[in-house]
């Protein structure tokens, strides 16, 4: 276990050295995992969001011809696949790794290691999808990667294999990440947190990890059935072969409704945070946010072939996917009236990320509308596959799970990084990511109703449009700039703005009662829980703000050690794949190569003496 | 209950005044609108369509309203005292669980009527055509006339249309929004989607599923013309193929028996000769430059992708039936204006137009391109 304080561990003495690139890349700290995210994260964003721009330049007006249609075609494929994997799901992780242990009153995750290695996966599996520009096989068959068009016969490059190995690559990242922070919700919360009082934000995000590990496998078991029809000449979707189209997309749906949910919930978390904290007022209702949340990922397995209807699966099925699907509207209305009840009567303080968690509400309330209306097949068999469509998930997962994380990143900044974010930058940022969100989507829904589809590198004059496009392309500029000036915002702030003290904004959960940023070991002491909001609970009972925590020196906690074969490990998977893709033309040495990485790296991973010898000090510390 | 359906009511002005906004300049703005339906099954799904519309609408109003107000009504000074610390109340809970369950069942009633109809099989005296979806253009077939076309759907006024579907390659999306919404096609699979027309005009349709490089250049158009002339029109296509000469004298009814008898399918395997004799005998022009372009279309090799006839047509051959080519309104799948510059610039350049597409640039001079042109005109 990671955060054992025994008798051993008084005789440890201090922890390691922990300053350099070196450092960086043995670290198991969960807090420095939760940075390298963010890097990722941030780097992927933007490349994401430069695909977004070009793709707005080449719809700004008919006929147009920025790009050509294979680039369209790569843009949006890799701007979906980014913006989900490489985007939002570890945008996700930052706050998993940074936030839930220090919420939980833990010094660490359950499996440092397995942490590192979870984000190594991560950053490589980006790098290595995104290396298929340089050599002109960007992925091209869209996020979804339909079959049958993703067969050899009709995607001859290697354009679909750098999307379905990279994924396949970022799966095993996502499952690592889940089993940890499972186990570690379950295991290591402090004295007294109950599953009930636990903060809300650990809760979705428990419930995320859930999802994680129960649709991850559907989406690798289809990719490996479609690595097998590619490399091995099998037929699982190839219909001239018996195989069926349709299996990908249940296949795909299964993994990729519950996805959708895996890609909110942390955001509700987020904002079910916030909202309490800003309007000093505790959470409205927090068993029904608990369990409308159990309620949304339970319902989120069986509501899949929603995203099929204009297939004809007949009556019975459509009837019963809508239904299910309608379902989900009550638990998500119950969260949006509790948040509602949250700040009503409270007393607002309009900070930043208050600013964002109420854009959240606002967005996200359309989003669901939207959805409604395409849960009904008849109006959906209109809808589906049109710029419709595109606006409700943007509606969703920009106007929600962006705004969240957004909303969470001004919100733990302090914490992290140990600088308040500027006010006025802030302000500005919101309200230009508001109109400028407002100003790209909503004309998508028109847009959409009047006839335009999805996935389209142009459209003729004629149609009427064109100058709804245009307002989008403005509004995505707008939204561009919103982020530049966050960018701003932190450079600014990361110079000039003095220390964040431990607790900026009256926060109400334990991570608030540490230093900012915390220091390696988070808590000198575990501490005892009695309530749902332990931090106001203990201001209220001594009458008042508390002192501000002093640093402490770490002496007589034991951290676990750091490791670099956690990089060695998630090192071989990159070259396992980039193997079996060259393994036509060098033969298999590549997948060889790569078998053999992994082998070495989980030997000495698991063969790695599970204690540390500190020089100096006599005696070994358990970790 | 009682309180909603009231504000429904008192709301209700609020739908069609959006509708009427949205719908006032669709039809000729807006060509391919969903809005604005034309037809019975476009019909169905927009009536179900409004209906989610005006919950929604109603639904947006009080929820946005209240989330407003709360932030306008509760907005605190940093000096304020705390407020009461409220923890939830169950009665109002439980009300914001039944209602939307309430609002959703409003919703659902009307959505699964609609799946019901929607899903019904269309009565014995429909008209069946069986689509078929290429990278990147429609191959479309009357099996009751044993006629062949591509890119431009004949239908008639009034009539119910039964569309039996499939792909010849990958899945594609066929969406007629005015008449139809769309329904997916696949290899090896039939699907289907049924209409009725109800106004004569042209109309457009594209297809909606992501389907290689040329996705955004695969639409349709759909020609609803009054049941008569429509007859005319499969009459007309019947006889193009043969002698010129003959075309005046048969009777349409003759046309029908004929079609039932050549239900046989003809051997794919052979498509070349018969298009090769039909474009000689197609054409009995004295035009020196009609007469070239027929020679140009089997010398470049068009004749191995493209048939000239519409009845009886070959199957499975990879570019669209051209039988009437010369009378479509848009040519390259609903891509370009089907005038003489745009044709003639198709030929020559189809890998500019349409990038991917399967038709290689074959090398055609300006001047071949002009006699093809010539040529193709006189297949109407």
């Amino acid at each position: 276990m990671a955060t054992v304080v025994g008798k051993e561990a008084l005789v440890a003495g201090i922890p390691a050295e922990k300053t350099g690139l070196w450092s960086w890349i043995t670290t198991v700290d969960h807090k420095r995992v939760a940075v390298l995210y963010l890097i990722g994260s941030m780097f992927f964003f933007f490349l994401g969001g430069i695909e977004a721009l070009l793709i707005r330049i080449q719809l700004v007006r008919p006929d147009n011809n920025f790009v050509t249609p294979e680039v369209f075609n790569e843009l949006f494929t890799m701007h979906g696949t980014t913006m989900i994997f490489l985007a939002v799901m570890p945008m996700s992780q930052i706050f998993f790794n940074y936030i839930i242990p220090l919420m939980i009153g833990a010094r660490d995750v359950a499996f440092p290691r397995l942490n590192a290695f979870g984000v190594w996966v991560f950053l490589l599996g980006g790098l290595f999808l995104n290396a298929s520009f340089l050599f002109g096989a960007a992925p091209d068959a869209g996020w979804f990667g339909y079959a049958n068009l993703t067969s050899k016969q009709f995607s001859p490059g290697m354009h679909v294999d750098f999307w379905m190995l990279g994924l396949q690559i970022l799966g095993v990242s996502s499952l690592a990440a889940a089993v940890n922070f499972f186990v570690t919700i379950i295991n290591l919360r402090a004295p007294g947190m109950r599953l009930m009082r636990m903060p809300m934000f650990v809760w979705m995000s428990f419930i995320t990890m859930i999802l994680l590990l129960l649709a991850f496998p559907v989406i690798t078991v289809a990719l490996i059935l479609l690595m097998f029809d590619r490399f091995f000449g099998t037929h699982f979707f190839v219909p001239t072969g018996g195989g069926d189209p349709i299996l990908w997309q249940h296949l795909f749906w299964i993994f990729g409704h519950p996805e959708v949910y895996i890609l909110i919930l942390p955001a509700f978390g987020i904002i079910s945070e916030v909202l309490p904290v800003f309007s000093r007022k505790p959470l409205f209702g927090y068993a029904a946010m608990v369990f409308s949340g159990v309620f949304i990922a339970f319902l989120g397995f069986g509501v899949w072939s929603h995203h099929m209807f204009s297939t004809g699966m007949g009556p019975i099925a459509d009837t019963f996917f809508s239904l299910a699907t309608m379902l989900i509207a009550i638990p998500t209305g119950v969260k949006i009236f509790n948040w509602i009840g949250t700040i009503w009567g409270g007393s607002l303080q309009l900070k930043t990320p208050m600013l964002f968690a109420l854009g959240f509400i606002a967005m996200f309330i359309m989003g669901g509308l939207s959805g409604v209306m395409h849960a009904s097949p008849p109006a959906d068999l209109q809808q589906t596959d049109t710029y419709f469509v595109v606006a409700h998930f943007h509606y969703v997962l920009f106007g929600g799970s962006i705004f969240g994380l957004v909303a969470g990143a001004y919100y733990w900044w302090p914490k992290m990084f140990g600088k308040v974010l500027d006010e006025r930058l802030g302000k500005i940022h919101f309200w230009l990511q508001l109109i400028g969100f407002n100003l790209t989507f909503f004309p998508m829904h028109f847009v959409g109703l009047h006839g335009m589809p999805r996935r389209v590198y142009t459209y003729p004059k004629g149609l009427g449009f064109d100058s709804m496009n245009q307002w989008e392309t403005v509004g995505a500029f707008i939204l561009a700039g919103g982020f530049a000036v966050m960018l701003y915002n932190i450079w600014k702030t990361w110079r000039t703005a003095p220390p964040a003290p431990a607790d900026p904004w009256n926060g109400a959960t334990l991570e608030w009662s540490i230093p900012s940023p915390p220091q390696e070991w988070n808590f000198p002491e575990i501490p005892t829980v009695t309530g749902r909001d332990p931090l106001w609970e203990a201001k209220r009972q001594r009458g008042g703000p508390l002192p501000e925590p002093q640093r402490v020196s770490g002496q007589g906690i034991h951290m676990p050690a750091p490791s670099y074969w956690p990089l060695v490990t998630a090192f071989s998977l990159p070259l396992l794949f980039t193997g079996l893709m060259l393994a036509s033309k060098i033969g298999p040495w590549g997948i060889f190569i790569g078998v053999a990485t992994l082998f070495f790296g989980i030997y000495n991973w698991l063969f790695e003496p599970s204690y540390t010898s500190i020089p100096g000090v006599k005696g070994k510390g358990r970790h | 209950m009682l309180l909603g359906s009231r504000l429904i009511r008192r709301l209700s002005w609020l739908a069609p005044l959006v509708a009427l906004v949205v719908i006032a300049a669709c039809a000729r703005d807006f060509p391919q609108t969903t809005l604005a339906p034309k037809g019975d099954l476009a019909r169905i799904e927009d009536g179900v369509f409004f209906e989610t519309v005006k919950w929604a609408t109603l639904v947006f109003v009080l929820v946005e309203g209240a989330l407003l107000y709360a932030v306008f009504r509760f907005r605190g000074k940093p000096g304020d005292p705390e407020p009461d610390q409220i923890h939830g109340n169950t009665v109002v809970e439980v009300i914001w669980t039944v209602i939307p369950a309430l609002i959703l069942a409003m919703i659902a009633v009307p959505t699964v009527k609609a799946i019901f109809k929607e899903n019904e099989t269309p009565k014995g005296d429909a008209l069946t055509i069986e689509v078929v979806g290429h990278q990147w253009w429609w191959e479309f077939r009357y099996p009751e006339f044993n006629l062949t076309t591509a890119n431009e759907l004949h239908v008639p006024v009034g009539h119910t249309i039964s569309l039996k579907m499939g792909a010849y390659d990958v899945v594609h999306s066929f969406w007629l929004p005015q008449f139809a919404g769309k329904r997916d096609v696949f290899p090896n699979r039939e699907t289907r989607l049924w209409f009725t027309a109800e106004e004569a005009g042209e109309y457009s349709g594209q297809c909606a599923e992501f389907c290689g490089i040329q996705h955004g250049r695969m639409a349709f158009r759909v020609v609803a013309q009054p049941p008569a002339e429509f007859d005319q029109w499969v009459g007309h296509m019947k006889l193009i193929t043969m002698q010129p000469t003959a075309t005046s004298a048969v009777p349409r009814d003759s046309v029908h028996t004929s079609s039932a008898g050549a239900a046989v399918q003809q051997p794919a395997a052979a498509p070349a000769p018969q298009n090769a004799d039909s474009a000689k005998a197609s054409t009995g022009s004295e035009d020196p430059l009609v007469a070239q372009g027929q020679k140009l279309f089997l010398m470049k090799g068009c004749v191995g992708c493209h048939s000239l006839v519409a009845y009886n047509a070959p199957k499975g051959l990879l570019g669209p039936n051209l039988a009437n080519v010369g009378a479509r309104s848009y040519i390259a799948a609903g891509t370009l204006k089907n005038t003489d510059e745009n044709l003639t610039h198709w030929i020559r350049f189809p890998q500019d137009v349409k990038h991917g597409v399967l038709m290689p640039n074959l090398g055609v001079t300006q001047d071949e391109a002009k006699a093809l042109v010539a040529f193709l005109r006189t297949h109407r």
